[in-house]
């Protein structure tokens, strides 16, 4: 067994050396949509955090019969499943929140790092790592998307899960929140803060130029 | 290579295809009650905070006891049994041509282009039976999106505003998605519908008058949305329609008829 394929590696790596936003910069999209708030973050984060390590489990236990010329269609329609499955337990069980994610539960099947780990990884490997590859990849996404959705929640509306965290000058305290830090663009300025700063800790992840 | 023969590409996909299919159809099966549930709750919750009397934490089921949900003919005014209000969606009746009717292009603020021949209506009654609060339902064009919302009339003189909410819109969140913000739907509490003409007076304004307050102009005007021009035009525009002759209107004055005054026209 080579280094790389060391379960702890496999399943810790992609949180800060191998993140899949920061390094890899997949995913961006819906990272820019759901961040406004923590909550809606951490829902789509558990979200493709369950649909990408099963995802890539269920393609590496098939991935000996899959026919190389079918295998993207076959990658998607099982990520699509799964992704419909979270969307129909959310209908179900958060209602208030599936309708806040609205499209983007959706569009987890459309996440680049789902589909990237599926025929990056999943095609090779076998079914137990690339489990925990998936989930590490999910940790990845989480832990970028938690961190932009606790700066812009905290600056664009004062709070922290909903929770009212500096006191809002409308609601007679002293803040005055930056409704930039509401709308998507925002999150580009974060995420782009968050690549800089995680480079200049590891300087190996800096692209050659 | 076996692998990649066209045999096997037709046993991959045909498997997945079942194995995919089951997941996703028992899932469905499975969940779809409690979905239901949640959606009529949603529903409820939403009349509810449109008739004023939601708070955190109440018993949306028990709360809604009060109400009664009613079927009324758009055209004539008049109350309805043609369709079941409990499994009747007035959102695909407004798209169904059957269902629906065109509206004129010169009448239609909204920019609605169909609105449905039925409309559910809601009827907060008080302890003794009698009615308090009409609850309607209303939608229309903002900047980006189509807006749903609910609106409750005072059923004494059916033209005090008693509520208002907007329950389902894609406008800008910060701007125009600021329809759904408490702060501003409770300006709406209290303002006047109607003129004395029975004509919608009811608008949006970028500088309400800060006169005093018994100013009459003051009861027609509600605070614009800051930076959201034309989703607050679209919520002018759609009470212009939907509360006039062609809306609800008819409806209302058949109401205040059947209460034993004559309307004001």
């Amino acid at each position: 067994m080579s280094d790389e394929d060391k379960p702890s590696k496999v399943l810790l790596g992609p949180i800060f050396n191998n993140n899949p936003i920061a390094l890899q910069v997949l995913g961006i999209c819906s990272a820019l949509a759901v961040t406004s708030k923590l909550e809606t973050s951490l829902v789509l984060s558990v979200c493709v955090i369950f649909v990408c390590a099963f995802s890539n489990l269920g393609v590496s236990l098939i991935r000996t019969q899959i026919p190389s010329v079918i295998r993207i269609c076959v990658q998607i329609s099982i990520i699509a499943t799964l992704t419909i499955l979270v969307d129909e337990i959310l209908k179900a069980y958060m209602f208030t929140l599936s309708k806040q994610l609205s499209v983007f539960v959706g569009l987890i099947i459309t996440n680049c790092i789902i589909m990237g780990r599926a025929e990056g990884y999943a095609m090779r490997k076998g079914p137990l790592l690339s489990f925990l590859d998936g989930l590490g990849n999910g940790f990845g996404y989480t832990i970028i998307l938690m961190g932009v959705g606790f700066l812009r929640e905290l600056t664009g509306s004062g709070k922290l899960f909903g929770v009212e965290v500096l006191q809002l000058k409308a609601e007679g305290g002293w803040y005055s929140p930056n409704g930039l830090m509401l709308l998507p663009p925002s999150a580009f300025f974060i995420i782009g803060f968050m690549i800089w700063a995680l480079r200049t800790w590891k300087k190996d992840q800096v692209d050659a130029s | 290579m076996a692998r990649d023969s066209i045999k096997q590409i037709f046993i991959v996909t045909i498997s997945l295809s079942v194995v995919c299919s089951l997941v996703i159809s028992s899932s469905a099966v499975r969940l779809r009650s409690n979905q239901q549930a949640n959606r009529i709750a949603e529903l409820r919750r939403n009349i509810l905070i449109a008739a004023g009397v939601f708070e955190k934490g109440i018993d949306v089921e028990a709360a809604f006891s009060n109400f009664e949900a009613r079927m009324v003919d758009l055209e004539t005014g008049e109350f309805t049994d043609l369709e079941d209000p409990a499994t009747y969606n007035q959102r695909s009746a407004a798209k169904d041509p059957d269902q629906s009717i065109a509206i004129p292009r010169k009448r239609d603020y909204g920019d609605i282009r169909r609105r449905e021949k039925l409309s559910l209506v809601y009827l907060a009654k008080g302890e003794d039976g009698s009615i308090e609060q009409v609850i309607m339902p209303f939608y229309g064009k903002g900047l980006f999106s189509t807006l749903y919302g609910f609106l409750s009339l005072d059923a004494h003189d059916f033209k005090t505003v008693r509520g208002l909410t907007y329950y389902e819109h894609g406008e800008t969140p910060g701007l125009g998605g600021e329809v759904d913000l408490p702060r501003w739907k409770a300006i709406w509490i209290g303002k006047s519908l109607y003129n004395e003409e029975g004509e919608v007076a009811l608008h949006l304004i970028k500088t309400p008058k800060m006169a005093a307050a018994s100013d009459p102009a003051l009861a027609y005007q509600v605070d614009a949305l800051s930076g959201a021009t034309l989703t607050s035009n679209g919520v002018t525009n759609m009470m212009r329609y939907w509360f006039g002759p062609d809306g609800f209107k008819p409806f209302l004055d058949n109401l205040k008829a059947l209460k034993g005054e004559s309307p004001d026209e």
